[in-house]
């Protein structure tokens, strides 16, 4: 009986710390389904008689939106590739080197406002003519991912063993070949868990965008704010908009969850 | 199999020899031959982050704004902020905030931690539900919290209205502005402090809790006595984390109330926007941005101060 009891109260508990995400969520989804009419009642109505599919056509449909779809691709994909190529080896070295001091920079970056880096690159990419293309967002998405990788990738280079790899080196192998061969196998979880964090926080940057984003060059997020405050003003869309940009984010999140608490919370008690 | 039990072997003998021989030479080749793998990552590192900061040191001392040419005027930059009223404010904002955005994320994240520490079918499932505010995309996250905060039609004064709760004008009116915002950010960012505390609370022993159940110990005795002390490392790394992201938050701010209604909830970085952004006074902007910067070190040096004399109390009461 009593047996019983904890169970129940610890469902109860359960249901009611998860509740405050699964509403959220649930009633965007209910926005961005419902028409206008709907929207607009009160008391507000959680589940439509009616269906409002339009909603999402609307927002798909409209000018632009694939650009921006495709630019978000560009950046986020182009900026997390260059990540991995750069900082992986890097943590590795790092972990060998037994360096990790050098992760200061790391952690200085990690403290530093967004705002910070975008006054000198700004005017960087303005002296360089590059704005009004993607590069200076590519870019200055390195200082996001890079630090990502490089520190998630040095917790895993320090934790996996030296012995294979110092036989490999008896056995004739170059650095390169022991790295590419004998480390980066074993560490591929580690990349993958970089992968994913990088993918999110780029993805989901805003504040790069507001202001190197030209007319062509936005990103969903920034697509998304400007909506807000041109084109619309009934929440349908809007809804339906928010719910576009976050879903790839929300899914990778469900599928990928092992990772993405194994990257964040290795980052936080290291 | 067997290939890999072989290799095993001859990985434990060579890194016998390897350690015999590797003691003497160790110190002289390692740094060398690991530089680069490291180097390639070094130049994106001082292209991106150590540049724009040198950068930003030199522009704070000139006289800029964009369109002109810089002129050296020293620190009259930093000397122009005790007197700008408007920065001023946002300093007392950001504080504000920031400490309404740790304490309760902590709070919240540490009762919800407790309870993800029990086992319970499905609780996979309900993490992954329980994360998603902090992974979500932040913009579009305001974007929904802007129509919840809305007060003729926002979800949020209905839900007051069912507990018989005067409405409330949320983000539109300056004294419940900053509050509103802690909502949302407590809302996203309780699942971090949850991780973390989890990962604390997760590594203790049983022993201590048989122990305590023996001796008829409640359940908030077992908390307080055996847990807490056990966690507080965690909870320590969590307010850190906590605080360095809470004092930069912007995104939620921008997209919610842009530091309104007036300037009532215009942080540091919501200013600095407007100072680089608006009024293109980079000179200006680049002296917040060190200043800036020198407050969140000082806040996160407060917080190292305020562990350590914890710790000694702690070592002081149990001896």
């Amino acid at each position: 009986m009593r047996d019983f009891l904890n169970k129940l109260g610890l469902t109860f508990a359960f249901i009611v710390i998860v509740s405050p995400a699964v509403l959220f969520f649930l009633w965007m989804l209910s926005l961005s389904l419902k028409f206008e009419i709907d929207n607009a009642s009160y008391p507000p109505v959680f589940i439509p008689d009616r269906i409002n599919w339009g909603n999402y056509a609307a927002v798909i449909e409209s000018k632009r939106f694939m650009t921006y779809f495709f630019n978000t691709l560009i950046v986020t994909g182009s900026a997390t590739l260059f990540a991995l190529i750069i900082g992986v080896p890097a943590g590795y070295g790092i972990a060998r080197m037994r360096a990790r001091k050098s992760a200061i920079v790391i952690l200085i970056a990690r403290i530093t406002p967004g705002l910070s880096y975008l006054i000198p690159l700004f005017l960087l990419f303005q002296w360089l003519g590059l704005l009004g293309t993607l590069w200076p967002q590519i870019i200055i998405h390195l200082v996001v991912t890079v630090p990502i990788v490089i520190w998630i990738m040095i917790g895993y280079f320090e934790t996996t063993p030296m012995e294979l790899e110092e036989s490999a080196i008896i056995d004739g192998a170059t650095r390169w070949q022991v790295f590419r061969h004998v480390a980066l196998p074993i560490a591929r979880s580690g990349i993958a868990v970089a992968f994913i964090l990088s993918v999110i926080f780029s993805w989901n940057n805003f504040v790069f965008g507001i202001v190197l984003a030209g007319r062509e060059t936005r990103t969903l997020p920034v697509a998304v704010y400007n909506m807000i405050s041109f084109d619309q003003l009934s929440w349908g869309p809007l809804a339906a908009a928010a719910l576009i940009v976050t879903l790839p984010v929300l899914l990778l999140t469900m599928f990928a969850q092992r990772q993405i608490v194994a990257g964040l919370t290795a980052g936080a008690v290291k | 199999m067997s290939e890999l039990t072989a290799g095993k072997a001859v990985a434990k003998t060579t890194a016998a020899v390897a350690a015999e021989t590797a003691t003497a030479g160790k110190n002289e080749w390692r740094p060398i031959s690991y530089w680069p793998f490291v180097i390639p990552a070094m130049i994106v590192v001082m292209a991106v982050i150590i540049f724009p900061w040198v950068y930003t040191i030199w522009m704070s001392l000139h006289e800029w704004k964009v369109g002109q040419a810089p002129t050296f005027v020293g620190f009259a930059n930093y000397l122009r902020l005790p007197s700008d009223a408007r920065f001023v404010e946002s300093v007392g904002h950001t504080l504000v905030y920031t400490a309404l955005s740790v304490a309760l994320p902590l709070i919240l994240g540490t009762l919800a931690a407790v309870i993800f520490n029990n086992k319970f079918p499905l609780r996979g499932l309900f993490r992954g539900l329980f994360i998603l505010p902090m992974m979500a995309t932040p913009v579009a996250i305001a974007l929904v919290w802007t129509m919840m905060f809305h007060p003729q039609l926002g979800v949020l004064n209905y839900l007051l209205s069912l507990f018989g709760l005067p409405p409330s004008l949320w983000v539109f009116h300056p004294a419940t502005a900053i509050p509103s915002l802690v909502l949302v950010e407590t809302w996203q960012w309780t699942p971090l402090v949850m991780l973390i505390v989890l990962g604390g609370l997760s590594a203790i022993p049983t022993e201590p809790y048989e122990s305590a159940q023996i001796d008829g110990a409640t359940p908030w005795q077992t908390f307080r006595y055996i847990s807490l002390p056990m966690i507080m490392p965690f909870l320590f790394i969590a307010a850190m984390i906590r605080m360095i992201d809470a004092v930069k938050s912007f995104d939620i701010i921008f997209a919610i109330t842009q530091g309104g209604p007036g300037s009532a909830s215009e942080t540091i970085n919501l200013y600095l926007y407007s100072v680089a952004f608006v009024y293109y006074d980079v000179g200006y902007a680049s002296a917040i941005v060190v200043v800036f910067f020198a407050l969140i070190v000082a806040l996160a040096g407060a917080l190292l101060h305020l562990r350590q004399r914890t710790h000694w109390n702690d070592a002081g009461g149990s001896a």
